[in-house]
């Protein structure tokens, strides 16, 4: 299997991700390889065995219901003072409406 | 004309009564200033890690019995990939493959005839941030403002089969499920704050046919009368495209309130791929039986059963029972002013909680839970009526002062204001002696055949007695002392 130039688009959009038509093409080879990669481990028979979710064979840790965070009004200070552009404790961002 | 049938499935997002959110240690109450709600987990700084709060997923738990669904032993977190600006992490956590509540089934009540609308899944997951794109002012500059005070609150998603046939079957699954939520204390249910929220996939096809067709779904629902609205519509719109020889193309709509008509926000073409993959952050949930049983023990007694048991201990009408059961609150006070006034007075306790008390509650808009006459006091009061030393007139007064918080029981504003029902024979007696005296043209005209005047007669012991005497009671004596002495 391999992808067509579309597809690659495709997924450079999903992950907004800009590629000239050069890149494109370099990425699409890439790729390819990947999925050469993947069609060598199709190719082993996995009936019966459960598909795992996570590399390490235990279960989540929980965590209390419990509020743990205080002063977050300095929190908020700390965190915004990294952020581009503010206003009234609002991260402000281009328009975006759907 | 072509028999069109609806077919609709809901899928609800109930936000989950926690303290904290879903996979940090933040506070989820609604209402806070921006942006101070949200730690590094929230806003998604680098190197954070979730961890899963564990009364979320006992919520879930809890949803899962109260259904009759299967609780998965493992269920795993995935990513749903999505860029928007309320979305810090560019991804959501939630579940996919294997959601922790699997299955499940719900009673809904159409007019009069039950139904049954089956569940697909519910699964947890956590809640984006809000964008405020209006209502800003110029120092904003026209750009949107971001505030990730609700991003991590725990949600669980609940996905209908698409059992619903009709806008008034949505609603009353819509219902039911608001109630049940409520019932089990998994989720308060607060429209307006967005806590209970509803999406729609309705689609049409014709009557007989099985393959479904093409659907619409319809956004963020947030009331019971839009949603009724919103599916008459968007039945209406489909239906027509269909006859006009047009078709259907699936897209995600939205309910404009004020034109009262659904509107494509995105069709197909550029839908979302959200390429789920299971979140290597999360390890996998594991839930034992031990702690279903535990859960299980916590469970208050659900709607159906609480109604049922409410018409055989009680011998009230399904009807009075489910208006009685609306509620996990209002089916406890019941039961407690039950208890308070004897269950040989059910019913009229039935009666005073949804006529006298429903209606004072609603005039003042409080809540049962709210009350100031308590179940108590409410319960002391119908065992005065029910034994006789009040009339139900009288105690309409008594329930009044009980509200006005002008004594403490009612036994002690009947003693204060001397309410108590003339029950002495002979007192009554000397007092029916006077009446007639005192209307010698009355007792002519009752001789003459006109009842009317008996009843005007009873009208002038009453009032000397001011009401605290059993009209009945009057009517026997009035009666047999004018028929002893004709």
């Amino acid at each position: 299997m391999s992808l067509t130039p579309e597809q690659v688009h495709r997924v450079a959009h999903l992950a907004r991700i800009e590629l000239s038509e050069a890149e494109a093409h370099d990425t699409l080879c890439h790729l390819n390889e990947i999925f050469a990669l993947i069609e060598t481990m199709q190719a082993v028979d996995t009936q019966g065995v459960e598909p795992m979710a996570h590399a390490q064979d235990v279960a989540q840790r929980l965590r209390p219901d419990r509020v743990s965070e205080t002063d977050q009004l300095e929190q908020r200070t700390t965190f915004q003072a990294v952020a581009p552009e503010t206003e009234a404790g609002l991260y402000l961002v281009p328009k975006v409406i759907e | 004309m072509k028999q069109w049938e609806v077919v609709i499935g809901i899928e609800t997002h109930a936000q989950l009564s926690t303290q904290s959110k879903i996979f940090s240690g933040s506070p989820t109450a609604f209402g806070a200033v921006p942006n101070v709600q949200a730690n590094a987990v929230d806003i998604a700084l680098p190197g954070v890690l979730p961890v899963l709060n564990r009364a979320a997923v006992e919520c879930a738990i809890r949803f899962g019995l109260a259904v009759d669904a299967e609780i998965a032993p493992r269920s795993v977190f995935a990513r749903k990939n999505y860029f928007y600006p309320d979305l810090p992490k560019g991804y959501q956590i939630s579940q996919y493959e294997l959601p922790v509540v699997i299955g499940g089934r719900l009673a809904i009540q159409v007019a009069e005839t039950e139904k049954v609308v089956h569940l697909t899944r519910a699964h947890l997951e956590e809640d984006a941030g809000k964008s405020l794109h209006e209502e800003l002012g110029p120092q904003f500059r026209g750009k949107s403002g971001i505030d990730l005070n609700r991003a991590g609150t725990p949600l669980l998603e609940i996905v209908s089969e698409p059992d619903m046939r009709s806008a008034a079957e949505a609603v009353a699954y819509a219902r039911a499920l608001h109630a049940l939520v409520r019932w089990i204390g998994i989720c308060d249910g607060n429209m307006q704050e967005g806590s209970f929220r509803c999406d729609a996939n309705v689609s049409v096809r014709p009557r007989g046919r099985t393959a479904f067709g093409t659907r619409r779904e319809i956004k963020n629902l947030n009331s019971f009368r839009f949603m009724q609205q919103a599916i008459d519509y968007e039945v209406q719109w489909q239906i027509a495209t269909l006859e006009e020889g047009g078709h259907i193309e699936q897209a995600t709509v939205l309910f404009d309130p004020l034109s009262g008509e659904t509107r494509a926000m995105r069709s197909k073409e550029d839908a979302h791929d959200y390429r789920y993959f299971p979140d290597p952050d999360l390890l996998p949930l594991v839930i034992d039986q031990p702690w279903i049983d535990r859960v299980r023990l916590q469970m208050p007694v659900l709607p159906a059963a609480k109604r049922d048991q409410l018409v055989s201990d009680y011998g009230l009408s399904a009807y009075d029972a489910r208006i009685l059961t609306a509620s996990l609150d209002s089916a406890r006070y019941y039961e407690a002013v039950v208890a308070a006034a004897g269950s040989a007075n059910a019913k009229l306790c039935a009666n005073w909680v949804m006529v006298d008390l429903a209606a004072r509650l609603n005039r003042e808009d409080y809540d049962i839970g709210q009350s100031p006459v308590s179940a108590q006091q409410l319960g002391g009061l119908i065992a005065r009526i029910g034994d006789g030393t009040i009339s139900n007139s009288l105690a309409k007064k008594v329930f009044d002062a009980l509200w006005n918080g002008e004594g403490e029981s009612a036994d002690e504003i009947i003693a204060r204001q001397g309410l108590q029902q003339i029950t002495d024979q002979d007192a009554l007696e000397t007092l029916i002696d006077e009446v007639v005296s005192a209307n010698p043209a009355m007792v002519t005209e009752y001789r003459a055949g006109k009842e009317k005047a008996f009843n005007a007669l009873i009208g002038q012991a009453m009032k000397a007695t001011r009401g605290k005497a059993n009209p009945q009671r009057i009517s026997e004596l009035l009666r047999r002392k004018l028929t002893s002495t004709s």
